[in-house]
């Protein structure tokens, strides 16, 4: 019988659930412990950071938040395989990847707390990179246009988008990975396979036994990867991201993992998903396994655990102080970044505005 | 200098700028090779190569997406939509992002894009090839939305819409693409972005109007001077944000005013002019504002197109109703 096209998807992991290594042939950065440590501290930095996002909410200190629990390993590994000359486009959850990239806990807690200076990021490089995303996928075309961008200006850099299990069936995402193949663009789509999209699990968004074989009808490089393990994720994700930056085409990478806790504050999942499958799926919680993996090598002990989970305490705190004594802008402001320069009829109702305030 | 028609002073327009600024580039279904379905960008890819001149997968959204994600790398996109009827999937994109970046990140990241589409009725085209939807833009803040009359403010407006620092929607009335030709000396002079355009003094009676229809109005300020009656002729050409300054100046001399417009009436752009005459030009009225636009339904395919379309006589009959009431 002739083919027309054959493919296959490759699943990568190094970590097991037990946190025990499954390949021998580890990648360079996973054999410097050191390295390794540093990107356990962030993952539970990201940690955190996230159970304090989630008291400040529930204590009326916070809006609406997106909660990043179980996506650790993802997060941080994706953040971790881009270069600073890069450019990232993340939905509106993958706090890890941006800690990474220089934003502050207290961008994040900002932008939530209902105030647009909390996008802009401050240090680079995050400052370069796109700000959340808040329609589903509309960031993977962003990330195909800078992508063109660079490829028209001849830089090697690269565009990283991140999009949900959800948000790949999304025409955007689509769109983007299709003219990144059609035009070769250095672009590489990370899906964060995490089960649900709200209430509506992953077998109802796509009928594709993977969600990275979706890259193959728009001719990426494709590989799926277990979220959980932090080595198999930036293993994947640097390979993508140097072969895209080499001019050898565009990736889509799938990290399968699980949202732990619900979409956000505003979520109740208990409405649509059992106690079990939550149970389970926290066996597989990627901070335990990476630590486990390090205290197996000697890298890791209980003392400098809680050393570590000090100072992320100390340096959450002292990000709430700053978030919370941060005063509104005054009214001025929702007007003045409408335009590069204030139209005069948007200049009459700003001044009948900062009136209305007392002259404030 | 060569005559040119309006959709040549788009063309001379993209010209010149990407001959004078690297960043711009030109992307679309057709803009290629093809030139444009309407032959807007004609020669350009051959000047300026095929990653300049690009063209794309056919998706709108992939179309707009794109160029907010170039536009916020710094480049200057102009990507087209073939007829304003597809601006539809890409106004996800224009709305939600390209029309906020600058205020949601602070000024941090800025849109500077310009989304042209060939807009309005009356070339017999297909459905969704005819529609006039300028309102459903001119209420998006972030968003400029222009539409030039005539090829030399085709060509000057073009060129302020791609230096613009923020996003422009560009509608072109595709009827009056090639109704005439001018000189437009192709010396890359802008024309401004916020000052409506005086076609014709008149001291009796003003009227207000845009895009294609444009041609209508001039039409019946002549048939009104055969009678004579003095009308002036305001093109608000830059539609948001609004110069109302020049219409307030023209209704403070005639007292009387006519809003000309293509789109269906009800929230159409005229409502908002006639409200804003309401409330700053009431004293100076003596008549009410009259509009003459399309009715409020869908464009008809092209058997009864024209009948969508403000006439000549229509307009030449509310501005008599206006010059005699009060």
């Amino acid at each position: 019988m002739p083919i027309a096209a054959k493919f296959e998807i490759e699943y990568l992991q190094y970590l097991d659930p037990e946190g025990k290594q499954v390949r021998k042939d580890l990648p360079d950065f996973a054999k410097d412990t050191g390295q390794m440590v540093e990107l356990y501290k962030l993952m539970v930095s990201t940690r955190v950071f996230d159970t304090k996002s989630i008291a400040l909410q529930r204590t009326g200190k916070l809006g609406t938040y997106a909660s990043c629990l179980g996506h650790e390993a993802t997060h941080v590994g994706i953040g971790s395989a881009l270069k600073p000359e890069d450019v990232f486009a993340p939905s509106y959850r993958e706090y890890g990847a941006q800690l990474y990239r220089g934003v502050r806990p207290r961008d994040v807690y900002m932008y939530w707390g209902g105030d647009e200076r909390g996008n802009d990021y401050v240090n680079e490089p995050a400052r370069h990179d796109f700000a959340w995303s808040v329609p589903i996928g509309t960031q993977c075309l962003h990330a195909a246009g800078s992508a063109l961008a660079f490829k028209i200006r001849k830089e090697k850099r690269v565009a990283v988008c991140v999009i949900g299990d959800g948000g790949s069936s999304k025409a955007d995402f689509y769109g983007a990975i299709n003219i990144a193949g059609a035009r070769d663009l250095p672009l590489v789509a990370a899906i964060v396979n995490n089960q649900w999209a709200i209430s509506v699990p992953r077998r109802i968004q796509s009928g594709a036994k993977t969600l990275a074989q979706k890259g193959i009808a728009a001719g990426l490089h494709c590989i799926q990867v277990d979220g959980n393990d932090i080595i198999a994720v930036k293993k994947a994700m640097t390979d993508a991201v140097e072969l895209a930056r080499a001019g050898k085409g565009g990736s889509v990478v799938e990290c399968v993992t699980y949202r732990l806790g619900d979409h956000t504050t505003a979520d109740d999942a208990r409405r649509y998903r059992g106690k079990q499958e939550v149970e389970d799926a926290w066996k597989k919680d990627p901070v335990k396994r990476l630590r486990t993996w390090l205290e197996s090598k000697k890298a890791w002990n209980q003392k400098q655990e809680d050393k570590l989970q000090a100072e992320c305490d100390e340096w959450m705190d002292d990000e709430v102080n700053t978030y919370l004594e941060t005063k509104a802008q005054p009214v001025s402001a929702i007007f003045d970044y409408t335009f590069a320069e204030l139209p005069a009829d948007l200049a009459a109702q700003r001044a009948e505005a900062i009136a209305l305030e007392g002259g404030h | 200098m060569a005559a040119i028609t309006l959709i040549e002073g788009v063309t001379q327009a993209l010209a010149w700028e990407m001959a004078h600024d690297d960043s711009v580039v030109v992307l679309g279904e057709d803009v290629g090779v093809n030139g444009g379905v309407f032959r807007a960008t004609v020669g350009l890819q051959e000047k300026f190569g095929e990653w300049r001149v690009f063209d794309t997968p056919l998706d709108e959204t992939t179309i707009a997406g794109v160029t907010v994600g170039l536009a916020a790398q710094g480049m200057k996109p102009v990507c087209e939509a073939q007829f304003e009827g597809f601006m539809y999937p890409m106004a996800d994109q224009i709305i939600s992002h390209a029309a906020r970046m600058r205020n949601r990140t602070r000024g941090r990241i800025t849109c500077p894009a310009v989304f042209r589409a060939p807009w309005g009725g009356g070339i017999h085209a297909p459905e969704l090839h005819s529609e006039a939807n300028e309102h459903l833009f001119t209420n998006v803040p972030g968003l400029r939305v222009v539409l030039p009359s005539s090829p030399a403010r085709a060509y000057g407006l073009l060129l302020a819409a791609i230096r613009d620092p923020d996003p422009v929607v560009f509608f072109e009335p595709k009827r009056i693409y090639r109704q005439y030709k001018e000189e437009v000396p192709d010396d890359g002079e802008a024309l401004p972005l916020d000052v409506c355009f005086v076609l014709r003094d008149g001291t009796d009676i003003t009227l207000v109007t845009w895009g294609a229809e444009v041609k209508e109005a001039l039409e019946a300020a002549d048939a009104l001077a055969k009678e004579g009656v003095s009308a002036e002729v305001i093109d608000v050409a830059t539609l948001t944000p609004l110069d109302f300054d020049t219409i307030a100046e023209s209704i403070g001399k005639t007292g009387r005013c006519v809003i000309v417009q293509e789109a269906p009436k009800t929230a159409g752009f005229g409502a908002e002019i006639a409200a804003r005459i309401a409330e700053e030009c009431l004293y100076d009225l003596l008549a009410p504002v009259a509009r003459v636009t399309g009715y409020d339904i869908h464009t008809p395919l092209y058997r009864l197109e024209q009948k969508q379309l403000p006439s000549t006589a229509r307009v030449v009959a509310a501005a008599k109703k206006t010059l005699a009431a009060g």
